[in-house]
């Protein structure tokens, strides 16, 4: 009873997703206040019902009740409750309810936070969103029905994937899709403008915490997703430029450029079909993301099952959001067109140097992602592009805009006049490449040539971020929640450089076969293979090697890698053992036995690596203490306020 | 105007991009390469195995040999890797390893865990050789004949289908035609 309950349910949303489409979009357009206010009451219908046919699936989940197809296929008798409950997503159908649960609480955020807008533009608003979910429920019931019944029901459940039983991976999708999803808001304030045709400060200022939200989501999404690699795969990456990862990848780098061109339309008023052009290609990015996933255009070493039906669905919707929000903008972007006015580096350049830089680098890779397939089209025939192809596509305008970055959190709004002396800066430089020399040597005995530029501007940007808080605390001046988002972000940014270059240049992988009571050593660690062991686990068996590490005959650390047999998908699954440290990890992974007690084993040093997710999470935080700034709190009672005040207000805060 | 219209264009060009990998009858062909005819870029590299030993195609001159061009971090490579050990146990022509843009502790665990097909594998460290020879991606497979001209390229997983029909004759006629 439960699953017909939840599809009854989603179709219930559904129907309510077409009228909060429908009375928003049409009702705006006709000036007709009593259909626009149906928009905001179907949005809440419609996260009630979708939080019901969730609930019915976790219910099912939870109960083993294994006459539910996908439950079936997913899930087992004998996986840890949280599992259970994370096995909901842990395969498309599910995947895509979650995606549009996620969507209903966007949309039911926007219908509450947005009462201080006018009312043809919330509604048209919610109008875009209601199309969206509409979009997304139809594909769900028609071709990816989670409910549907087994008869006769299974005695248990074929499993979860024993990769995907894991924390990190259990809440990456969730964090993933608020990010991608909640850049459909940006979308549909973006669509609501063009439909209007006028696009203000205001405009911007509403946006941006939004943007800001979602893309501080995204953010944390993708590393958990980088750190769940690096663990659970066993393979010690980080980052393998996988079709699915490129995904991910590309919206959060056209967002982070919309971030960053939101705040140029919400301080100068210009920028603005840029702006208009960017919060579309993000989102759309995101649907893109979704489509190379599941449709198996691409081939990707870890995707979901895929289906020609299910591609066909999602390709037509892609050209009615994607192909109709550009037509929208070709015929109504023109007018928004503001010729703006700045000089040679002022603040202006340098967000347009980063707006150039990410975008160009989402393009190529991009291009790097779907040149198999324009070679096979061109009948080239089936080619992968290699990670090396992809890391210089990515180096080469990075390591630039890194040093743009450092400088151009300085310049001055319109005149390019800096606001720190260019000698501080380069003095500072001058103290990064001095630490960077100082963890070169100090720390790993080797100079790297590329590991040095990557930590010096790393140090640079960390420092650089710092001067202005430093400044202004000690000129006891208030620090507003934006700059201290924005030096916050950076400094995650420099973070980020620091750990990915310290791992790229100074990385050991090695397999070595190890027998009990052989030795290995890797940068002055010494790996002493003790013994194995068997042990139990709630589903399944593994044989656990005890490793003892020691550097310079001090003990540092005991590792207890594990193989692991998991009875009811009768797979093998490694699972790695990692000593956590401030400046390297280290790492074993076991591989095959090679009898008589002998494993091949991986093991590995990664120096630094834990600053490249600690980077990202506290870019995230940057954007969280930023979207949080008073001025988007005050948005309610500003908005009725004339349009030209707002802009004043908006300049005004922008000089501080 | 152009800018604004711009993107809508590039849209539609890449549904139909879609629309094509969505066709479940997708077929591949290979396509001749600006090579065929010419002589075979010479080069003269590392061995993936042992760095003290010299790979070069120099030393093959007279003989009819293939060269492979692959990489680990290429999934393609990966699944080729069977049916060129295949081949290779024919000892038809000699099989020369290109290896580039990779890491060569990678490529010896590679070779050590899928069996090495190659007479020789030369280490390519930054692609430079691959470059000559007008490598697009991986894999990809040349043929030359005994005067160290390339008769064929191949792009894609090698299959035995692929060798039978493409290499074999071709293999036997520039021997006739060397001879």
């Amino acid at each position: 009873m439960t699953p017909e309950l939840g599809e009854f349910a989603l179709i219930l949303a559904f129907v309510l997703s077409l009228a909060q489409a429908f009375f928003g979009l049409v009702g705006a357009g006709r000036g007709q206040l009593a259909w626009m206010s149906v928009a905001r009451p179907a949005v809440s219908g419609q996260f009630v019902f979708v939080v019901m046919a969730f609930a019915c699936l976790v219910y099912s989940f939870v109960n083993n009740d294994f006459s539910v197809l996908y439950v079936a296929r997913n899930s087992n008798s004998q996986l840890p409750v949280f599992y259970k409950v994370a096995a909901l997503w842990g395969a498309h159908e599910g995947s895509l309810l979650l995606w549009i649960l996620i969507l209903s609480v966007w949309s039911l955020a926007v219908a509450a936070f947005s009462r201080g807008l006018p009312i043809t533009f919330a509604a048209r608003v919610l109008g875009v969103m209601g199309l969206i979910s509409a979009g997304f429920m139809l594909f769900t019931l028609w071709t990816s029905n989670p409910f549907l019944r087994l008869v006769p029901p299974a005695p248990d459940g074929a499993d979860l994937n024993p990769v995907l039983q894991d924390f990190a991976l259990s809440i990456h999708p969730p964090m993933l899709y608020t990010g991608y999803v909640g850049f459909s808001v940006a979308f549909a304030f973006a669509c609501a403008a063009m439909l209007e045709g006028r696009l203000d400060q205001a405009w911007a200022k509403w946006t941006r915490p939004w943007t800001l939200f979602a893309w501080l989501f995204l953010t944390v999404g993708i590393a958990l997703g980088s750190w769940w690699a690096y663990y659970e795969l066993g393979w010690g990456g980080w980052w393998f430029w996988d079709p699915v990862e490129n995904a991910s990848f590309m919206p959060w780098l056209t967002g982070t450029a919309l971030v960053h061109s939101l705040s140029v339309t919400e301080k100068r008023g210009i920028f603005k079909s840029w702006t208009l052009l960017l919060a579309i290609i993000a989102f759309s990015l995101s649907l893109v993301g979704t489509f190379l996933v599941r449709s198996g255009v691409l081939v990707s070493v870890h995707s979901f099952a895929t289906d020609p039906a299910r591609g066909l669905y999602i390709l037509a919707f892609l050209c009615v959001v994607i192909g109709g929000s550009l037509t929208l903008y070709a015929w109504r972007a023109p007018k928004l067109y503001v010729p703006g006015g700045f000089q040679l580096w002022s603040r202006e350049f340098f967000l347009l140097v980063n707006n150039v830089v990410l975008v160009s680098v989402a393009g190529l890779v991009l291009w790097g992602t779907l040149s198999p397939l324009v070679y096979e089209l061109m009948n080239i025939g089936k080619i992968s592009v290699g990670p090396p192809v992809f890391a210089l596509m990515f180096l080469v305008p990075m390591v630039p805009l890194m040093a743009f970055l450092a400088i151009g959190m300085h310049a001055g709004w319109r005149r390019g006049t800096l606001t720190v002396s260019l000698k501080l800066l380069l003095g500072l430089l001058a103290v990064g490449v001095l630490l960077a020399l100082l963890v070169q040597a100090g720390g790993f005995g080797a100079l790297h040539g590329l590991g040095l530029i990557g930590l010096a501007f790393g140090f640079w940007i960390m420092l650089s971020a710092l001067i202005e808080p430093v400044r202004r605390l000690r000129n006891r001046q208030r620090l507003s929640q934006g700059m201290l988002g924005m030096c916050i972000a950076h400094l995650g940014v420099g973070l980020f450089a620091i750990g990915a270059s310290g791992v790229e240049s100074y990385k050991i992988e090695k397999d070595v076969a190890l027998k009990p009571g052989d030795h290995y050593v890797a940068a002055g660690y010494d790996f002493h293979f003790i013994s194995s062991a068997d042990v139990r686990g709630p589903n399944y068996d593994a044989v656990e090697a005890t490793v003892e590490v020691t550097h310079k005959g001090r003990l540092v650390t005991v590792l207890k890698p594990q193989k692991r047999h998991f009875w009811v998908q009768q797979t093998d699954n490694s699972k790695a053992a990692i000593s956590v440290g401030w400046m390297r990890d280290l790492f074993v992974a076991m591989g095959n036995p090679l009898g008589n007690g002998a494993w091949s084993m991986r093991v590995q040093y990664k120096p630094l690596v834990r600053y490249i997710w600690l980077g990202a999470l506290v870019m995230a935080l940057g954007g969280l203490i930023a979207a949080t700034d008073r001025r988007y709190r005050l948005r309610t009672r500003e908005a009725v306020v004339p349009a030209d005040a707002t802009a004043a207000a908006g300049t005004r805060l922008g000089s501080t | 105007m152009w800018k604004f219209i711009l993107p809508i264009v590039a849209f539609i060009a890449l549904a139909v991009l879609f629309a094509f990998g969505l066709n479940p009858n997708r077929d591949i062909h290979a396509i001749p390469s600006p090579l065929i005819g010419k002589p075979a870029p010479l080069f003269k590299l590392t061995d993936v195995s042992d760095p003290s030993r010299i790979v070069s195609n120099a030393d093959l001159k007279g003989q009819v040999y293939v060269l492979n061009v692959w990489g680990t971090w290429c999934v393609a490579c990966r699944q080729e890797q069977q049916d060129l050990l295949t081949i290779a146990q024919q000892h038809v022509v000699p099989i020369i390893g290109l290896d580039y843009m990779d890491e060569r502790s990678k490529a010896q665990q590679w070779l050590q865990q899928l069996g090495n097909p190659y007479n020789a594998v030369a280490f390519d460290t930054d692609g430079r050789t691959a470059i000559d020879w007008g490598v697009y991606g991986a894999p990809e497979t040349f043929l030359v004949d005994g005067a160290g001209r390339v008769i064929y390229k191949f792009i894609s997983p090698m299959t035995q289908q692929v060798w039978a029909r493409e290499f074999l004759p071709r293999i036997e006629a520039a021997r006739k035609g060397g001879a």
